[in-house]
């Protein structure tokens, strides 16, 4: 009884000891402040920051790498939090969420042929650019839902994506999955936006959606001393940094894909919680 | 002569993943990518060859002079065991990306029934300790070769078009199926 026993603890304490030599021998320096920097962040593991995962993104930021205004989940108490662990200021950031930029759904959208595949945009792109007949549209077979982790992009009933701006962190994996490259990540408080991205003639484009833009330079000649809507291949642009201020532009639009949402102003479920300001 | 015939039956005749169905668990788990396999081949051939030896050595001169071979089990258990554990740390150490992409397989090697058969069979056999090292070696490079090929046809498999159901792991174990019965054409190799 006693020398199994004896035996077996024997061979235990060999295994521990030489274990423990090993474990100093390869012993791995980490940062204490890494896991202080992983606790405080939001643990979505989202990859917004362009790491992978939030335990990278803490390391990223320990090393000097990266910022805590580099995180688009965190508000803005995380990112004092985390600054405060690193012993550094927080730089102002602007909180950008991502806009789908077409408004062409089965009411205004014509089709070209009816799509029986898999029900994926990025499938449905590769068949000569999708089933409607304008072929920058949006498919609204939700690559870009798929991808969210937040939950923040809702396929409407008539059939394309929109996106709950309450929800959206600006994380940017939505921009990836569309094929048509329709998202875009705009600041939380633009109000005035060109939801589409048609760069066909305005005849053609207009025959393939009713509120296609097409080009007509209506909205660039509303202030021409200062124009703030730039009109390039028959496409409207706004300049986000250099936003237009004014909201009777939008009533230059004949066709109504120049409109004014003020991104702010929706719930959690994607309502509208107040009219847009200055609405005719 | 005998430890070549030693060496080709465990890679190929009785070899331990597709012969034996030793192993299978990192088989199906570790085989998503080529670089990740040949981590993990790796880790097993070092862990198969050194356990092998070590639990021989007890057995032969621990074990047996002091009548308790009936502690082989649990006695070759914490060998393997103290052995996944140095590996752990020195992969911890030496390639940081390599061991987060192992994951939870690496600890896993541990309870590799592959790894405790290797070491079990070499008593059985009554295998001297050359014999025990090469057959472990080659226990080791045959689980490699049944891995890395694997995880070469899984990785061109995931962009060929697979019916619906049978993606991913359903057509991972078709396929291990069919290299299972590509590996019975070595029977009869070595009696």
């Amino acid at each position: 009884m006693l020398v199994p026993t004896a035996v077996l603890a024997g061979m235990g304490l060999v295994a521990g000891l030489g274990l423990a030599a090993a474990a100093k021998a390869f012993a791995v320096e980490t940062d204490p402040r890494q896991d202080e920097v992983n606790d405080a962040l939001p643990g979505a593991n989202c990859g917004g920051c362009g790491f992978a995962g939030c335990a990278d993104f803490a390391a990223a930021v320990v090393a000097g790498k990266a910022e805590a205004a580099d995180c688009p989940v965190c508000d803005d108490a995380t990112r004092q939090a985390v600054a405060a662990i690193m012993g550094q200021e927080v730089t102002e950031t602007k909180r950008r969420v991502a806009l789908v930029m077409c408004q062409g759904d089965q009411s205004v959208a014509k089709p070209s042929f009816r799509y029986n595949g898999q029900a994926s945009c990025a499938s449905a792109d590769l068949l000569g650019g999708g089933s409607k007949l304008c072929l920058h549209g949006c498919l609204g077979l939700a690559d870009c839902q798929a991808v969210c982790s937040f939950g923040a992009i809702e396929i409407t009933e008539q059939g394309i994506a929109k996106v709950i701006p309450a929800r959206c962190t600006g994380c940017g994996k939505c921009l990836a999955a569309c094929p048509k490259h329709l998202i875009g990540l705009v600041p939380e408080d633009a109000t005035i936006h060109v939801l589409c991205v048609n760069t066909d003639k305005g005849g053609t484009a207009r025959k393939a959606c009713g509120v296609s833009c097409i080009g007509c330079k209506k909205c660039e000649k509303t202030f021409a001393d200062d124009p703030r809507i730039k009109v390039s291949n028959f496409l409207a642009h706004v300049d986000y940094d250099h936003a237009p201020t004014d909201a009777s532009i939008v009533e230059a639009c004949p066709t109504g894909a120049l409109i004014l949402r003020d991104l702010r102003a929706f719930d959690v479920d994607g309502h509208e919680t107040q009219a847009p300001k200055g609405q005719a | 002569m005998e430890l070549l015939l030693l060496v080709i039956s465990a890679i190929f005749v009785n070899n331990f993943v597709l012969s034996r169905f030793l192993g299978i668990c990192p088989f199906l788990g570790v085989s998503k990518k080529l670089g990740t396999a040949m981590g993990m081949t790796g880790a097993v051939m070092f862990v198969m060859t050194l356990a092998s030896v070590v639990s021989w050595l007890v057995y032969n001169y621990v074990l047996e002079p002091l009548d308790l071979v009936f502690l082989q089990t649990i006695s070759f258990i914490l060998i393997i065991a103290a052995m996944v554990q140095l590996v752990e740390l020195a992969l911890q150490k030496l390639s940081p990306p390599l061991y987060r992409s192992l994951g939870i397989f690496l600890p896993l090697i541990t309870t590799n029934c592959a790894v405790l058969g290797c070491a079990v069979m070499n008593i059985q056999n009554d295998h001297s300790l050359i014999e025990t090292t090469v057959f472990g070696i080659a226990a080791g490079v045959g689980f490699g070769v049944a891995l890395l090929l694997f995880a070469g046809i899984r990785e061109v498999l995931d962009l060929a078009e697979t019916p619906k159901v049978f993606k991913g792991t359903a057509i991972a174990l078709v396929t291990a199926g069919v290299l299972s019965m590509a590996f019975m054409g070595f029977a009869g190799l070595v009696k």
